[in-house]
């Protein structure tokens, strides 16, 4: 069954701000289980908008809809509770955003805190460490684990970050440009660790740098103008894309 | 279980919003009833010679109110009193306080500046009925008597503070660079305040002067000790005078005066209200 | 007119500040000085006798400090659940639609009202609803007092408070939705925690406008000289007391009077002080 099922897949997606202009049009695309899924295109073509309708995020806007199918196994999440649907496809944003009133532990424990879950004591702390670890902040941070954590560098902000994300335990992470903000070497280490997370979670990323989609991503959308232009193996993508609008944008004619 | 639980706190999620909803909406029932109970209470009061006869006397409105008839006379003395002691202390608190404002937006840093920005608070902050207190040991003990004059000193130091904060905040969201490509062009310092700086910050310090006004013009406490309060028209500055709320506080207090409470306070919050709604529309059309 | 001319007249209106602020204080303590001397500060503070028997004046200030802080205590607790509620109506639920603006310009309305129409409010309208309901028999007292004072400080602190709950940034809030948190649980655990400190500073500026209002109290508080007992009981408070006997008194309780004003000012100006910190400290962070 769950090889037949992708494990999220937009049918017709399209969202509009307003009645006349439709940020994402028509977007059809099944993504991969256990794959890094990177969405690419020029600055106002609709990736993170597409992105943001994956995880409900346009359900705060009143005046945002989304039209058409997005499923998640199977499941239609538009008609789904919103915050089951979110504890199931959890969302990294380019800023990282770790909640100031917060501990570092208490901040890789807020999505149980949030959704009013209690967790007994041994549990929490076996709860931090793995999730720490995966995101390898653990050694930085075992010993301040009470300290707040807006402390830490803007790299190990954004690892904490996936760190909450991941201690839901989510099927999908979504993460929208979530290295923009960061330096080069926070950039490194951020890439080498969604490879290694891949084999639990489904990775979709927006990003805006193609060097990172080729070092990172095995398969590639392409945005233009809210439309889809061409999904497929990263690696064809950028030795021969076949359609005319992501050649010109990789060869920078564009964007 | 999970369903239940999701039930759970969906249903507290609505509780909030329904609980936000409903205090919000109580909120406005003072303001509603408050505006709906002087207006009709008050309107048929309202009349040309309700706004330019002076206070009739306790015992002439007690016989108007033995042989039925409705009580003559209106407020012109207090109108005239509050128009007297407003337009002195702006006169003076209007100038002083956009100086004033402006020494603070222009120095921000200065040691004694920030002296002058913390006093300003604390002036602020002090309340009405003991600049009351004040300006009567200052005014009227050395005068010997209650006058306009006092009443007016009460009010100007009300209005200063005000006058200096809105002036400051305004001359101090002023793109720096207004200033500077002004002085750049050789204007000096007076010039580009008078020029630039202050035309540019007219709107934001109109604002503020409306503002002051209707925050002062329906002060009571601070009145009562300084001008008294006179039951005829008097134009003489050193006599005691009536204000508007002054005589909203005699009828108040005075059984056979109560019907004209009502009058008194609908002139007095419709002029109040058309300083707010002044100010803040021009506010309005300042920022666009 | 040169810079230097400019500069010294910029300066010397300044001054008119410190002068005034100068002279507020002066006047005071200069005044106060013979009711303080006469009982001693302390007594004067804790004496609750208040009698001007030609010969045998007594006066002091405990029931008006008590008066003064039961009437703010309880007009504070009555206006948070209004006060957050609009604050959270039109900085967060419903912030920049209309309905915000108009309920935002409803309660800048609320606050220009002058203080005496919502003590006639109080009397005609307030006093006979708490009479009906058999809280209290003459309707005026403690509790009429600071469910006006409740409703007067409610356009003020909600308006402050909307200012810090705008504050927190968006994208902390979207976090804490992308975990799959209600709006609720994100008002209470993201948006409270982070905006807390800016809120409770708006409060103890409130509980500063609440200790000298005047005019509403004085209508509405009953007028009697005595600590109340319970929050039904009539009393005065500071600014009642001054503003119900200012006018007639003369020589030590002329005295008194002014040195009850004098203690009303200090006890306004440092918890306006404190505020004014605390909502610095909440800006900048």
């Amino acid at each position: 069954m769950e090889s037949i099922i992708p494990i999220l897949e937009f049918k017709k997606t399209c969202v509009s701000y307003t009645k006349q202009t439709m940020a994402v049009k028509y977007v059809s695309a099944a993504i991969e289980r256990n794959t890094i899924t990177a969405i690419m295109g020029p600055s106002g073509c609709g990736k993170s908008t597409l992105l943001r309708a994956a995880n409900l995020m346009h359900n705060l806007y009143p005046n945002i809809t989304v039209t058409g199918e997005i499923l998640l196994n199977g499941e239609n999440i538009l008609s789904m509770e919103p915050i089951e649907v979110r504890r199931k496809i959890g969302m990294v944003f380019q800023r990282p955003t770790p909640f100031p009133t917060m501990s570092i532990y208490d901040n890789v424990l807020s999505g149980f805190t949030l959704n009013g879950i209690r967790l007994p004591k041994e549990e929490k702390d076996i709860t931090v460490e793995r999730c720490l670890k995966s995101v390898s902040l653990w050694d930085e941070v075992k010993d301040v684990l009470n300290k707040k954590g807006t402390f830490l560098s803007g790299g190990q902000q954004q690892r904490l970050c996936i760190a909450r994300a991941l201690a839901m335990k989510p099927n999908v992470l979504l993460m929208d440009e979530p290295t923009s903000a960061l330096d080069p070497v926070a950039t490194k280490h951020i890439e080498e660790l969604l490879l290694e997370l891949q084999k639990e979670v489904t990775i979709l990323i927006v990003t805006h740098n193609m060097g990172q989609a080729m070092r990172i991503s095995s398969r590639s959308m392409f945005m233009y103008l809210g439309e889809l232009a061409e999904y497929g193996d990263t690696a064809t993508m950028f030795s021969s894309p076949s359609d005319e609008r992501t050649k010109s944008y990789l060869t920078g004619k564009m964007g | 279980m999970t369903n239940t639980r999701i039930k759970r706190r969906l249903a507290k999620d609505k509780l909030l919003l329904w609980t936000i909803y409903l205090f919000a909406a109580l909120t406005t029932v003072p303001l509603l009833t408050i505006l709906g109970e002087v207006l009709l209470r008050g309107y048929d009061q309202l009349s040309w010679e309700f706004l330019t006869q002076p206070t009739p006397t306790a015992y002439k409105a007690m016989k108007a109110i033995e042989a039925g008839d409705s009580i003559p006379g209106g407020i012109a003395n207090g109108i005239i009193g509050t128009m007297i002691m407003l337009g002195m202390a702006s006169i003076c608190a209007i100038p002083l306080g956009i100086l004033c404002g402006t020494f603070l937006a222009e120095n921000s840093k200065n040691r004694f500046a920030k002296v002058v920005s913390y006093l300003t608070d604390l002036l602020q902050g002090t309340p009405s009925v003991i600049i009351g207190i004040v300006t009567y040991i200052w005014v009227v003990v050395p005068m010997k008597g209650y006058s306009a004059i006092a009443g007016s000193v009460a009010l100007f130091i009300m209005m200063l503070p005000l006058i200096i904060r809105s002036t400051e905040e305004t001359l101090k969201i002023l793109p720096s660079s207004l200033k500077e490509s002004a002085l750049a062009l050789g204007g000096n310092k007076v010039r580009v305040m008078l020029k630039v700086q202050l035309p540019a910050a007219f709107g934001g310090i109109f604002t503020g002067v409306l503002l002051a006004i209707s925050r002062v013009i329906g002060e009571t406490a601070p009145l009562m000790f300084t001008a008294l309060g006179c039951s005829f028209i008097r134009w003489s500055v050193d006599k005691p005078i009536s204000a508007v709320p002054l005589l909203i506080w005699e009828f108040f207090n005075d059984p056979n005066l109560q019907q004209l409470i009502w009058g008194a306070s609908l002139f007095l919050l419709l002029f109040v209200l058309l300083l707010n709604i002044t100010a803040k529309y021009i506010a309005k059309k300042w920022n666009q | 007119m040169n810079d230097k001319l400019y500069k010294i007249l910029l300066f010397a209106s300044a001054l008119i500040i410190p002068l005034v602020c100068g002279g507020v204080i002066y006047a005071l303590f200069t005044d106060a000085y013979e009711a303080f001397q006469h009982f001693g500060f302390l007594k004067f503070l804790t004496s609750s006798d208040w009698s001007y028997t030609q010969g045998d004046e007594q006066y002091g200030a405990l029931p008006f400090i008590s008066g003064t802080l039961m009437t703010t205590l309880l007009a504070i607790i009555f206006c948070i659940p209004f006060s957050l509620s609009v604050a959270f109506f039109t900085g967060e639920y419903f912030r920049g639609t209309k309905i915000a603006t108009v309920l935002g310009t409803v309660t800048d309305l609320l606050a220009g009202i002058p203080s005496i129409i919502y003590g006639l409010w109080g009397f005609y309208t307030l006093r006979p609803i708490i009479m009906s309901l058999n809280i209290s028999p003459q309707g005026s007292g403690v509790l009429t007092a600071s469910v006006m004072l409740a409703i007067m400080i409610i356009p003020y602190v909600s308006s402050l408070s909307s200012e810090f709950i705008k504050m927190v940034p968006k994208d902390l809030k979207e976090g804490a939705y992308s975990l799959g948190a209600t709006r609720a649980e994100v008002v209470r655990k993201i948006i409270f925690p982070v905006a807390g400190s800016g809120i409770f500073s708006s409060y103890v500026l409130a509980i500063g406008r609440a200790l000298g209002e005047t005019m509403t109290v004085t209508m509405l508080i009953g007028n009697t000289n005595n600590i109340p007992d319970s929050i039904t009981s009539t009393g005065n408070s500071m600014a009642s007391i001054i503003a119900n006997q200012f006018g007639e008194a003369s020589d030590l309780r002329l005295s008194s009077l002014i040195a009850i004003g004098l203690i009303l000012f200090l006890i306004t100006a440092i918890i306006n002080m404190i505020g004014k910190m605390m909502i610095k400290r909440a800006r900048i962070s």
